[in-house]
């Protein structure tokens, strides 16, 4: 492996976020948990610095990003664009371009990976940011991927990401971007689910949408999922609903790229989980869940080429911030004197909650 | 819904008491019921619902003892004893045979807070004594049992014993006609004074640990809440117990190859009877069991015609040959105890640690605790009450029947369920003149063509459907009884009002989990049970805790009425097959026969074709 410019999922934990982004000490984590991950390598900051500084060696760039006014969405637009053009198209340094090939050889001779970008800020930024255009499927090929990389750099310098940190007061020292390049797996479907219900804040179930081919489809509102509540608990599945699944996101069969489909006929509103595969994801949802501590939002993926027990991969998690953002609801009841004081007071139409 | 609920707007979903037409052919069955049951005029400015829970069938003009007495102690405890704060008791009124209700609320705040003060004092007392006041309630109710058991109908000989005189006793046995059915109809009236006594206080118990469960997890069925506060050892259970017992004693003894599907009861005593040793050790089991748990009644208790496994053993015996394949088969026939008590314990304990704070674990413990502490009351009072006591009690009315049919005021004894309560009164009057003059019985003449025709009403009547509602929609619908009782919400409200979308698909409640398909059979009355087959799904307008030995004959269980606690629920959980209970229309909609999906996870049946 290469040093410090790339790490194998294995050799990360969370506490690696400042080098590994996100992301990146996500998969590392879950990796070393052995939670099963497709195998893939993080190209590091360190990569990504070295990168900048051989392209922008007195961070001219930068300083001149820094002092654009944030109103000024021309200026904006016209500055981080030749700046995203040169990350871009600039060669990187031999060593890093050679340690990015290396490490992506070791996935297999020809892998299809997928390459994502893994920013380092906190979860919220990371959740504003968390755009398709960061992440680029079935990628064939080491100039393919050096590619993709940089491209994902690049990304650190959208419109919207360079305003944001104007506004913010942010600056642009210390700036990085950490790469995830990863195994694709082919799936048979794919989906995300959250270890708490995303429409009342419940802890007590898990809710599982899923989708035929890749989770793209889903994520990018190219297709209604079908969709599952399921008590942690008991397992059981208190909601269902089956959706018509019109189209699936499939890598391109000439090689490389994701083409939409049309899902055929028979398949739409059949649907994509049986009840094993679903109990299966619900177990592996409170695992990951239990290993953070923390409700979580799952991206997961069964793939049609592994043996069933041994098919489902999680490809992303992250803290869920929706309702754990939210200032704590009040309880839902306190202890009274005696036990029977619920009942009289519910029972005389005082407020369970005084 | 509109909130609005004005009657005469586009509000309303449901016609007004007075819109109701008589059913043709039946337009005498005012003649069967009291005055007090009948719609008044101002009963249009109220909200009614069809108790199709305890009442789903027309009313035979005795019966309507059932509704009459629980709803004189049923209001008695909670308006007058207990002093509920927000309710004083319920109203019935009678239409074309079918019993509607409605709660009369307290609306002045000033007068809920003073009866609040009472309510707490006198609920305070039954909560912080419960187990002891319990048992002392389950002595009553024995003792009560056993005087009812202990009633006799007198003979009504042409000469009085010499007993009469040698004792002086100075009171002819006609006397003891009137006052013996009184004392049927005063002991009928005080078990149910009894089973009022804590029914409310329990169920308020069960409302606020619901409420408090929906409030922490707004996605919690309300089927997982009920088996956290289930018990395991509960006597509804018992007599299915038996039954198993029973089984295995059938292949133990080597008679098990007599229960066949199909084949009636008095056939295979018969064969029994005729098969030695063998034969009269099963039957010795069988009578062991019979007292007390074949006291079970085949519905709720609430019709005459609900008779208990010890009069008629087609319900017990139905469920025989199923459980004896089941133990040739080698399974073991075991309610696993032991496990659904770790598993309620794991589910209660996961929910628990789900909770945000020590505070909620706290008022959590405190909740479930209560629960657990008034279940054994909850549970168990229909066994000694609609079951054990009302077959006993409609079991001496029947002979006070067969004492009118001998002195020829009715053409058969089972008649007498056509009269109402105060005209059995006059009939046996009628009787004690006529034995104590040595003239004639007048009833006769009078009574029979009265019953012809009520019987004839009541079979057009049961044709009629009954709108699940009359009258203007309340704006809220809150009382956490009518909720957990019957199934009533807001939600119910707008389903039965709504017009039919999808004639295919039928709502309910999802009251126990899991998605089936078979075949419908359509029970409009439990008598029927004999026709169910191995596999098929039931479709009834109520489901009675006593059905529970069939549940492991079908596969899914449909009916129109009842909540998620209902017991029904209860077994179908613990046999863990699909229910969709609370349907309002499923027997009026599926006919035996016809293939359904039954979707227990969403409350929903689909009829397939």
């Amino acid at each position: 492996m290469g040093g410090h410019l790339i790490r194998d999922f294995a050799a990360i934990g969370r506490a690696d976020r400042p080098m590994a982004g996100g992301k990146g000490a996500s998969l590392g984590e879950l990796t070393r948990a052995g939670i099963r991950v497709p195998p893939g390598f993080v190209v590091t900051t360190a990569a990504y610095e070295r990168t900048l500084a051989s392209i922008d060696p007195e961070a001219a760039a930068r300083a001149r990003i820094a002092a654009l006014p944030p109103g000024d969405h021309a200026a904006v637009a016209r500055v981080t664009a030749g700046v995203r053009a040169r990350i871009a198209s600039a060669d990187p340094p031999a060593h890093v371009r050679a340690a990015i090939i290396d490490a992506y050889r070791a996935l297999g001779a020809g892998a299809l990976v997928a390459v994502r970008s893994s920013a380092t800020g906190e979860d919220s930024e990371d959740a504003s940011y968390a755009g398709l255009q960061d992440t680029y499927l079935c990628v064939r090929g080491a100039d393919e991927v050096v590619d993709r990389v940089r491209a994902c750099w690049a990304s650190l310098y959208n419109d919207h990401s360079v305003i944001y940190r104007l506004r913010r007061g942010h600056g642009e020292d210390g700036l990085a971007m950490a790469v995830v390049v990863q195994r694709m797996v082919d799936p048979r479907c794919a989906g995300v689910m959250f270890t708490r219900s995303p429409t009342t804040g419940d802890r007590s179930v898990v809710a599982v949408e899923a989708c035929w081919g890749l989770g793209s489809a889903l994520v990018s509102g190219d297709v209604t999922p079908d969709s599952y509540v399921v008590s942690k608990v008991t397992g059981e599945i208190i909601k269902r609903t089956i959706s018509a699944k019109l189209r699936a996101h499939r890598r391109d069969p000439a090689g490389a790229g994701v083409v939409t489909t049309d899902v055929p006929e028979d398949l739409r509103t059949r649907p994509c989980l049986d009840a094993d595969e679903l109990r299966a994801l619900v177990r592996l949802a409170r695992r990951v869940e239990d290993h953070y501590g923390a409700p979580q939002d799952i991206e997961w993926a069964i793939a049609g080429d592994l043996p069933a027990g041994a098919n489902i991969v999680v490809l992303q998690s992250r803290p869920e911030t929706v309702w754990s953002g939210r200032a704590g609801a009040a309880p839902a009841a306190a202890p009274k004197a005696r036990a029977f004081d619920h009942v009289l007071d519910a029972l005389s139409n005082r407020g369970a909650a005084d | 819904m509109d909130q609005t609920g004005n009657a005469g707007t586009t509000a309303r979903a449901f016609p007004l008491p007075s819109e109701i037409t008589d059913v043709p052919g039946a337009e005498g069955w005012r003649s069967m019921y009291p005055y007090f049951t009948r719609f008044q005029p101002e009963d249009d400015q109220r909200f009614w619902f069809y108790n199709a829970m305890h009442f789903p069938e027309p009313m035979p003009a005795f019966d309507v003892i059932t509704a009459e007495v629980p709803y004189t102690a049923i209001g008695a405890n909670t308006a007058r004893v207990f002093s509920f704060p927000t309710t004083l008791g319920i109203e019935h009124r009678i239409v074309n045979g079918r019993v509607y209700i409605t709660a009369i609320p307290v609306l002045d705040p000033a007068e809920v807070e003073r009866r609040a003060a009472d309510f707490a004092r006198r609920a305070g007392i039954y909560y912080e004594n419960w187990d002891r006041l319990y048992e002392g309630w389950k002595t009553r109710m024995r003792a009560l049992i056993d005087e009812i058991e202990s009633i006799e109908i007198p003979a009504l000989p042409d000469l009085e014993d010499i007993a009469v005189v040698e004792n002086s006793t100075g009171v002819a046995q006609n006397h003891y006609v009137r006052e013996n059915y009184h004392r049927c109809l005063d002991l009928y009236s005080k078990m149910w004074h009894h089973h009022t006594e804590f029914l409310m206080l329990g169920y308020g118990a069960y409302v606020v640990f619901f409420e408090f469960c929906k409030k922490a997890f707004p996605e919690i069925p309300d089927q997982t809440v009920a088996r956290m506060v289930a018990g395991i050892d509960v006597i509804m259970y018992r007599p299915d117990e038996e039954l198993k017992r029973l089984a295995r004693l059938a292949v133990d003894a080597g008679v098990d190859d007599l229960f066949t599907e199909g084949t009636d009861p008095a056939s295979i005593l018969e064969a029994l009877r005729s098969r030695g040793a063998a034969g009269a050790r099963w039957l010795a089991g069988l009578d062991e069991a019979r007292d007390p748990w074949f006291h079970v009644s085949t519905g709720d208790g609430f019709y005459h015609h609900h008779r208990s496994w010890n009069e008629d053993l087609t319900v017990p015996f139905a469920a025989l040959p199923r459980y004896i394949a089941l133990v040739r088969a080698g399974e073991s026939l075991e309610r696993p105890t032991d496990e659904l008590k770790r598993e309620r314990d794991r589910i209660v304990a996961e929910y628990r640690e789900l909770l945000t704070s020590d505070d909620e674990r706290a008022a959590f413990d405190q909740m479930l605790g209560l629960c657990r502490v008034v279940f054994p009351y909850v549970e168990d009072h229909k066994f000694y009450c609609e079951h054990w006591f009302t077959t006993r009690f409609f079991q001496k009315i029947r002979r006070f029947g067969e004492l009118l049919h001998r002195f020829g005021v009715l053409a058969d004894a089972d008649d007498v369920f056509h009269l109402h309560h105060t005209e059995v009164d006059q009939a046996l009057t009628d009787v004690m003149l006529a034995w104590a003059a040595g003239g004639a019985v007048l009833g006769g003449a009078h009574f029979q063509p009265i019953i012809a025709e009520r019987r004839s009403m009541l079979d057009k009547l049961r044709d009629w459907s009954p709108p699940p509602a009359l009258g203007p929609v309340p704006e809220a619908l809150n009382d956490p009884a009518v909720k957990m009782l019957w199934g009533v919400t807001a939600q119910t409200l707008e389903a039965w009002s709504s017009e039919i979308v999808d004639e295919l698909e039928i709502h309910g409640y999802a009251a126990s989990p899991g998605v089936v398909e078979g075949t419908a059979r359509v029970l409009r009355d439990v008598n029927q049970i004999g026709e169910l087959r191995d596999g098929e799904i039931l479709v009834c307008p109520v489901t009675a805790p006593s059905w529970g030995p069939v549940f492991g004959k079908i596969k899914a269980a449909v009916s129109d009425i009842g909540g998620t606690m209902s017991h029904a629920a209860i077994v179908a959980r613990e046999y863990g097959m699909p229910a969709v209970v609370g349907t309002g229309h499923a027997t009026k909609r599926i006919k035996t026969g016809q293939r359904l999906r039954v979707d227990g996870d969403r409350g929903i049946v689909r009829i397939l074709g």
